[in-house]
């Protein structure tokens, strides 16, 4: 056995997520600034301005609540915000305001699966500050110069610190993925990765056999889900080759290269900021009192591993299929919708469609759900008449498409496509005695003894029917003609 | 009447009766300052098309019937009050060029009552210091010694109410920036409890100190200017959502049987016997106008003033961060960014600013937070238990404002502690968040000594009353300093 395998990692995440508060953490300006013109989303108070002052955006106390609920965290009766002094150009008043001292939510935890199997881990902190401004550096006539944009500058943005509980990348990579949902599903951010309104500093060290817990890196501004379980792989591997060669470990902010994939040192602890914190004066200490927890509890919606235990044990369905359904908010919302808007469809026989065709078409066209012109009632409409023998299951995925991308009620579309499904004899037979003649190959391979060649024979009649023929009755005639097999 | 030396109620009654104009009022307070401020360089900036059009405007209110207690009333603005489209350097080099994007929560309120706005004030720069020499523009000069200093911050405020150059000013006070120069000058100078004026617009300094007030000639018109600028303001969450209550209608509550406490720390050595003087007789005329007169003592007030300047540095520290160059003001040309930041605070600020931010900089840094801002707010928890020890006796104190008069320019510029010491009676209700008023005491070798009146919080009426039968009693508040002479001569 190498040395190598007697650290084990030692990983908390950092996730910075923007709230989906419709004005700034304290001024009324717009939140959401995608495609504005730089600075059109500014005012006195985000541009820091003299003399302009700060007021909590009470909707991200309550996002703040709600998620340090979700996150089963201690709600202290008085939080507070303090200043964060450092310099930047993208920071217009010098510092940040944000919750260091007492956060608004403490000590809690959350679940995440791995590989079929549910862990644990501790919430250290959630808490509430406000995003900075965009720093450009460009390169312009007569020199370089940093362009500043201030309209992220006062996004109200929420900071959830996990304990050191995290022991593979693995791990830090299905942590982020639940919290990601668990955020998703309250509401409180969009989950996008990639425009960075929800990002991930990671904090990883190597523990020795003994106990011994190593020098502490921290690697920032990770904006996807691969990023942290690359950045991590790559740091430990990093971190256990420095300590089996005996050198010495800094403790330092290290960045990621994505093009490169290598963790590089961006600042070590003597260069570390002195942030010099102290509470906010312009804004009271915050009273969280026991009334407005609850109101907040009461508005908190089902979260995701509990509707997956439910879905499993109400619908019946498989823990795969409660999963996908339950893997984004809205899957499960339509999902039930859909149950709960008839009594003809079985549960389950909702769950393969969603699960199947439906999600095969979100996936493809890259459209929401809700973007998507189906809903829950026309999907149960179609799955009804496919349940009662109207159309054939093949015109079924026919007519979701055009919902999909259209919408309408099923039963206009079978008519346009004149879709019905054609279950009389003597149209069959007519059906069948064409696919005889033109299939000469496979009615001999049939009499020849090869009986499966019935199934692709029931195929050409459902397609020379465009999908209408009821397939059993297709079946019958075709056997009725050709006698058993082999004869 | 002199128009100059009108107090605003007595002008309200001409403005009212029509017998003067709210123009003829504002042409002839601008004739004033342009023949007097060459010498007291009270005003940074002087408003004249902006005074005559808010002036044309108060007319027409009045004509109307529009018109309240303020309407065509000249008034003149510390230049540390945001401004839309008039510069508001905050005495600093630094935003010299600097006009803002918005008007704040008080000059708003002052305008729509139809006040005319003569022009910004001079100030000690970002309001920390005690003299006004501290302006990156060049001192005020007291107006009745132009060899002394008008007290600090606000004051060209306090020169220019003393000196007739408009009828109103708002200052601001942090650690006595309002009651300091009002006494140094002989004018009636109002700080009020922390949080019933909206600091909204007011460029801060120390955010749990800074107040905003009247600078004016008679306790009347003070208490008419905070009706107009008190209340809560959503956008600043630190002011109080208190009523406010008709403090003009207040003002003749008598002083009989009221409780009034003599603070002995505000009695030490140190102050000049001539100030005492002037204080212990004021004291005599509540004690006549039936006022209980007892002693009592705030322990922790020499404690307040060193403390003070723990926690007003820290907040300065942060509060100046912003003035970087990047956004607005001047930008010093450098290389890169870093640069850019240590070149434009080099030349843009001054030697005490820098002192404070240095001192804030220092009581924050990881390893000294416990020993100096921690203690500090521990011991401002003490300052404010002596006054509401204090307030639990009597109904309000009576003290000196500060413990000498106006000194000489240059007299204490190389001495940065002996300046702040000019604070240390003014301090304390900063520390404490109390309300406290400077109201004219009479002169002592020719130079005007404030009665500071403090009050508990949200106790303005209380302080104003008493301030206003002192008015009434004496004649203080009509002493004038012989101006034309020495501007002549």
């Amino acid at each position: 056995m190498t040395a190598a395998t007697e650290f084990m990692p030692v990983i908390g995440l950092e996730v910075h997520a923007q709230l989906t508060t419709r004005s700034k953490m304290f001024c009324s300006c717009r939140a959401d600034y995608a495609g504005a013109s730089p600075n059109s989303h500014t005012c006195p108070i985000c541009s820091g301005m003299p003399g302009a002052l700060p007021a909590v955006n009470a909707r991200a106390i309550e996002m703040g609540i709600l998620t340090a609920l979700a996150l089963n965290c201690r709600i202290p009766e008085a939080s507070r915000f303090d200043r964060k002094n450092y310099s930047y150009p993208d920071l217009p008043k010098g510092y940040q305001i944000t919750q260091y001292a007492e956060p608004i939510g403490e000590d809690g935890w959350i679940e995440f699966t791995l590989d079929g199997v549910t862990h644990r881990a501790g919430i250290v902190r959630v808490h509430l500050e406000e995003d900075t401004g965009k720093s450009t550096h460009v390169s312009a006539p007569g020199g370089d110069v940093t362009l500043v944009d201030y309209n992220r500058s006062g996004v109200p943005l929420m900071e959830i610190v996990s304990a050191p509980d995290l022991d593979s990348p693995d791990a830090a990579r299905a942590y982020f993925a639940a919290l990601r949902q668990i955020l998703m599903y309250l509401g409180v951010n969009d989950g996008n990765l990639q425009e960075g309104s929800l990002r991930a500093d990671v904090n990883v060290s190597l523990r020795s056999a003994e106990g011994e817990i190593g020098t502490k890196v921290e690697i920032k501004n990770l904006n996807s889900f691969r990023a942290v379980q690359r950045a991590l792989e790559y740091e430990i591997d990093r971190q256990r080759r420095a300590l089996d060669s005996g050198e010495r470990l800094q403790q330092e902010t290290r960045g990621w290269s994505e093009t490169e994939e290598v963790t590089f040192s961006q600042r070590s602890k003597e260069f570390a900021h002195d942030y010099r914190y102290f509470p906010e004066p312009d804004l009271p200490p915050l009273r969280v009192s026991q009334e407005t927890v609850d109101e907040v509890r009461h508005s908190m919606p089902e979260l995701p591993a509990t509707r997956e235990r439910r879905f499993v044990e109400e619908y019946a369905l498989s823990p795969y299929q409660a999963g996908v359904l339950t893997s984004e908010r809205e899957t499960g919302d339509f999902y039930e919708r859909a149950v709960r808007a008839g009594t003809r469809v079985p549960p389950a026989t909702i769950a393969n469609w969603v699960t199947g065709d439906l999600m095969r078409l979100v996936n493809e066209s890259g459209k929401s759900l809700a973007q998507s012109a189906i809903t829950p009632g026309t999907l149960e409409s179609l799955l009804t008449m496919i349940g009662s023998g109207e159309i054939s299951g093949a015109a079924g995925k026919q007519v979701l498409v055009r919902m999909f991308a259209d919408g309408g009620e099923p039963q206009t579309i079978v008519d346009e496509l004149g879709l019905r499904q054609v279950s009389g004899r003597d149209d069959i037979e007519t059906l069948v005695d064409r696919v005889i003649a033109d299939n000469e190959k496979l009615v001999a391979t049939y009499r020849g003894g090869k009986g499966n060649a019935i199934q692709a024979l029931v195929g050409r009649v459902m397609g020379a029917s465009r999908g209408r023929a009821n397939p059993q009755v297709a079946r019958q005639i075709l056997e009725e003609r050709l006698g058993p097999p082999g004869s | 009447m002199d128009l100059h030396y009108a107090s605003a109620h007595e002008l309200a009654t001409l403005l009212t009766a029509r017998e003067l104009s709210a123009e003829e009022l504002a042409r002839a307070t601008l004739e004033r300052i342009e023949h007097l401020d060459r010498n007291l360089a009270a005003f940074l900036t002087v408003t004249a098309d902006r005074a005559l059009a808010d002036a044309r405007r108060a007319d027409e209110m009045i004509a109307r019937g529009q018109g309240g207690p303020l309407t065509g009333i000249p008034i003149a603005l510390k230049d540390i009050l945001s401004t839309e489209g008039l510069p508001t350097t905050c005495g600093s080099r630094i935003l010299e060029n600097y006009v803002p994007r918005y008007t704040g929560t008080v000059a708003a309120r002052l305008a729509a009552v139809g006040t005319v706005l003569v022009g910004k004030t001079n100030m000690d720069e970002f309001a920390m210091g005690s003299s006004n020499e501290n302006s990156g523009f060049g001192p005020v000069r007291n107006p009745w010694d132009l060899n002394r200093v008008p007290g600090g911050s606000s004051g060209g405020s306090a020169a220019a109410v003393a000196a007739g150059e408009t009828t109103l000013a708002i200052g601001t006070d942090t650690g006595g920036s309002i009651r300091q120069p009002a006494s140094f000058t002989g004018v009636v100078g109002l700080k009020p409890t922390y949080g019933r004026v909206s600091r909204y617009g007011l460029v801060a300094f120390a955010s749990s100190l800074d107040q905003i007030g009247p600078l004016t000639r008679s306790v009347w018109d003070a208490a008419a200017v905070l009706e107009v600028i008190a209340g809560h303001d959503p956008l600043d969450s630190t002011s109080l959502d208190e009523t406010v209550p008709a403090y003009t209608d207040l003002l003749e509550r008598p002083v009989n049987g009221l409780r009034l406490g003599v603070p002995i720390e505000y009695f030490q050595e140190g102050m000049d016997a001539g100030v005492e003087r002037q204080v212990r007789a004021a004291i005599d005329i509540f004690r006549g106008l039936g006022a209980d007169i007892r002693e009592v003592s705030l322990p922790h007030t020499p404690e307040a003033l060193s403390t003070y300047y723990v926690i007003s540095p820290a907040e300065a520290m942060a509060n100046l961060a912003r003035y970087d160059g990047v956004r607005y003001g001047i930008r010093a040309p450098a290389d890169d960014i870093w640069s850019t930041f240590k070149e434009t605070r080099e030349v843009g600020l001054g030697a005490e600013v820098k002192r404070r931010i240095l001192l804030g900089t220092y009581v924050l840094s990881a390893g000294y937070y416990d020993a100096y801002y921690l203690q500090a707010q521990k011991v401002r928890t003490l300052v404010r238990r002596d006054f509401d020890n204090a307030f639990a006796e009597v109904d309000a104190l009576l003290a000196p404002t500060t413990p000498t008069t106006a000194f000489r320019l240059g007299e204490r510029t190389s001495d940065p502690l002996q300046m702040y010491l000019s604070d240390v009676y003014t301090v304390p209700a900063n520390m404490a968040g109390i309300c406290g008023v400077s109201v004219p005491a009479g002169l002592t070798d020719g130079r005007p000594v404030g009665l500071q009146i403090l009050g508990p919080p949200l106790a303005e009426e209380v302080i104003l009353s008493l301030a206003h039968n002192f008015e009434q009693a004496t004649d203080f508040s009509r002493l004038h300093p012989q101006l034309e002479t020495e501007v002549a001569s």
